[in-house]
């Protein structure tokens, strides 16, 4: 890849200026000249800095939130001025079990929604062609336009941010842009993120979530982002994935690495089209994993950042200062949990929260204790929630941009990580680029290893993870928490209202929709998302679509390295 | 002694159902094959027909199933298929997210053995040696 000059001056010399450049930025985001005091009755100001004339590196490592390297955060007042989306995923039963708890999460503070379907949705099955027994039991039963309104009924589409964990070919998208049409809310206004749209991390890690070949689902993400920025213009068509590596294994510099290698495929991708890196690279969004390794989370985060706002002008020649704004969701992560002496999760969590929310993150999900053993259920996810109220609220953690900022250990450790993250991604240059070391399996290969690792230091007391590995006997309670299943029953009535919605529906004008996406999909000119949505207004499921477009572009399946 | 109990354990390592989720199952793989077993390792989401055809076709000893989601919920299923293929003798275990009173409900169904998160090397290595030569003693003559 072409080096990235880390020397290079990008904030210019000029501290006093850029600091009052930031000062303008910060007070016309936060709009109130409240002054926040601690217990001790102590002002606390929003950014801490050097004085102009020393730590000469300053200006060209940290620079100020919101401008130059970016790596003290992406707006001028980070979370001072507006605090981390709470975006909990959830999805269980029938779509109106889903909205009954999306409103009650609603209530209880979250600022987001996010929709989890069913694993069959995920392999692109309909509910009549399931198991039974699974259906449900993951995420939502979603395959229709009836679905998805059912699952959205009451809830302002066009006001709040909808994440869809949604892999291409983007059926629910799809299906949301119907939605709105019915409620008369303008496409325009229709805001989030296409979750699990980074097929390449499917092929990588979690062989959960593509359902086509990976060529064939390169060329429908493309169409999906070239069609997104015309027609539905504030949505983020593609949330690249570190999560997926991380869980699987790699370790936090890899899985950074890894992840913006990633990215650049998909920005290559895009520029071969014909597209403006100024304008697409404004839409793309980050996901990552927060493990319990505290500080080296905070420098991965802030590494990223840098790295991230550096290569977008250097390598791709964007100007735009949007564009280099290093966007992420995080996620905590449930490797770390264990079944042994479940209460303790409540802490890892905690933990892992801090680090992502030190780290500057933008969006944050927090996972249930329960994780170990299930699906999250209600009473531990809502006191996943009310771990993200206290950090906010009690801790006084958005009291200051970048409070690590400035730590010799985290500074240090910052270019540490961002010099090992750009040795990944030097590596996955020397294989052809990211789509190239998927496909010949140089990446899975590298994950699996790192996770061996990590494994084999925990079984030999390396690595202690208390309760697991020492602590066993602190007679803390270890009891599960209560788990509830749908009987088959339960589901029933989707598989009846499945049944209907195909029975009622004009088939002639189904069968018409989906010969012209086949048509699309065969011309490799056309663009098959449009194609997607007229099919999906006309009628066709998901499993159908995802079927037809299996048959013409190919199935996805791993490309394992056992 | 007869010539197979002398033979590595044969085991199949797979996931069923719809769940994708690798890093146990690629972990577990792993350390078997390195503990000399002869390990035959699948794509996830197989279907139950498919995994018994393999286990015949491999001629296995075990079947360990990993199960992140809900997928273990079809494992008393599995055993039933292999018992009527004349596969009695293969014994099934269980790795990943299972609640405990689902465990229960899988022992009864003649799972051999649950592991959860946690489960060191030693301990599965151990327990799947143990399940390969209880696997061989049983099998029927042909």
């Amino acid at each position: 890849m072409n080096k990235i000059d880390t020397q290079k001056p990008v904030q210019g010399e000029d501290r006093a200026a850029a600091s009052k450049e930031w000062q303008q930025g910060y007070q016309a985001q936060v709009r109130t000249d409240k002054t926040i005091r601690n217990r001790s009755g102590l002002e606390i100001q929003p950014l801490y800095w050097p004085e102009p004339g020393s730590d000469p590196d300053y200006d060209t490592k940290l620079g100020f939130p919101g401008a130059g390297p970016m790596t003290r955060g992406i707006y001028p007042s980070m979370h001072r001025g507006r605090t981390w989306t709470q975006r909990q995923l959830i999805g269980l039963g029938r779509p109106e079990d889903f909205n009954g708890r999306i409103k009650k999460i609603l209530k209880s503070g979250a600022s987001a929604l996010s929709i989890i379907p069913c694993n069959s949705v995920y392999r692109g099955i309909d509910a009549d062609e399931v198991e039974p027994e699974l259906l449900g039991t993951c995420g939502t039963v979603i395959n229709t336009v009836e679905d998805m309104g059912v699952s959205l009924a009451d809830i302002p589409i066009g006001e709040i941010s909808i994440g869809l964990n949604d892999p291409n070919p983007f059926t629910m998208l799809a299906q949301l842009l119907v939605v709105a049409e019915q409620r008369d809310v303008p496409w325009t206004k229709i805001t989030g993120t296409s979750n699990q749209s980074d097929y390449i991390s499917h092929f990588v890690a979690n062989h959960m979530f593509y359902r086509l070949s990976l060529t064939g689902a390169r060329r429908v993400q493309l169409d999906a982002i070239e069609w997104l920025a015309e027609n539905v213009p504030n949505w983020n068509p593609l949330s690249v994935v570190g999560q997926h590596m991380q869980q699987a294994g790699a370790n936090p510099a890899q899985a950074m690495g890894l992840t913006l290698s990633s990215a650049i495929q998909y920005a290559e991708d895009c520029v071969a089209r014909g597209m403006d890196p100024n304008k697409f690279l404004e839409r793309f969004t980050f996901f990552f994993d927060i493990s319990i390794s505290f500080f080296e989370e905070v420098a991965k985060f802030r590494a990223g950042r840098r790295i991230w706002a550096r290569l977008v002008e250097e390598r791709f020649g964007a100007t735009n200062p949007r564009a280099k704004r290093f966007k992420f969701h995080a996620q905590t992560s449930g490797v770390d949990l264990t079944r042994q002496q479940p209460l303790n999760n409540v802490s890892r969590v905690a933990v892992q929260a801090m680090a992502g929310i030190l780290g500057g993150l933008q969006s944050l999900h927090t996972d249930g204790y329960d994780e170990v053993f299930t699906t999250p259920t209600e009473g531990p996810a809502k006191v996943a929630i009310a771990t993200q109220n206290i950090l906010k609220h009690e801790a006084g953690l958005c009291d200051v941009i970048d409070p690590l900022g400035g730590s010799y250990y985290v500074e240090t450790l910052t270019d540490q990580m961002e010099a090992e993250i750009l040795r990944v991604m030097a590596q996955i240059d020397a294989q052809g680029g990211m789509f190239k070391a998927v496909e010949n399996g140089f990446v899975q290969k590298a994950i699996g290893e790192s996770a061996l690792a990590f494994q084999d230091a925990v079984d030999t007391g390396e690595q202690i993870v208390v309760g697991v590995n020492a602590y066993q006997d602190e007679g803390i309670d270890t009891a599960p928490p209560a788990i509830d299943r749908p009987d088959a029953a339960w589901m029933q009535g989707q598989i009846d209202r499945l049944g209907a919605y195909k029975a009622a529906r004009d088939q002639a004008s189904v069968a018409d929709a989906l010969n012209t996406l086949r048509e699309t999909a065969r011309s490799e000119r056309e663009n098959t998302f449009g194609a997607i949505v007229d099919a999906t207004r006309a009628g066709a499921t998901q499993g159908e679509i995802i079927a037809l477009l299996r048959d013409e572009l190919g199935f996805g399946r791993p490309l394992v390295v056992a | 002694m007869t010539l197979t109990a002398t033979l590595p354990a044969r085991v199949l390592v797979t996931k069923i159902g719809l769940d994708g989720h690798d890093r146990g199952s690629r972990i577990v793989a792993a350390y078997l094959r390195d503990a000399g077993m002869e390990v035959i390792y699948t794509d996830p989401w197989q279907k139950i027909e498919a995994v018994v055809a393999l286990a015949l076709q491999e001629d296995v000893d075990v079947i360990g199933i990993s199960s992140l989601a809900t997928d273990h919920l079809l494992v008393p299923k599995l055993v039933a298929a292999l018992d009527g293929a004349g596969l009695g003798h293969v014994r099934v275990i269980v790795g990943g997210i299972v609640p405990d009173d689902e465990e229960a409900a899988l022992l009864k169904a003649g799972v051999a053995q649950v592991f959860h998160p946690g489960a060191a090397r030693e301990e599965i290595v151990d327990a799947v040696a143990k399940l390969a030569r209880d696997a061989t003693a049983n099998r029927p003559e042909d």
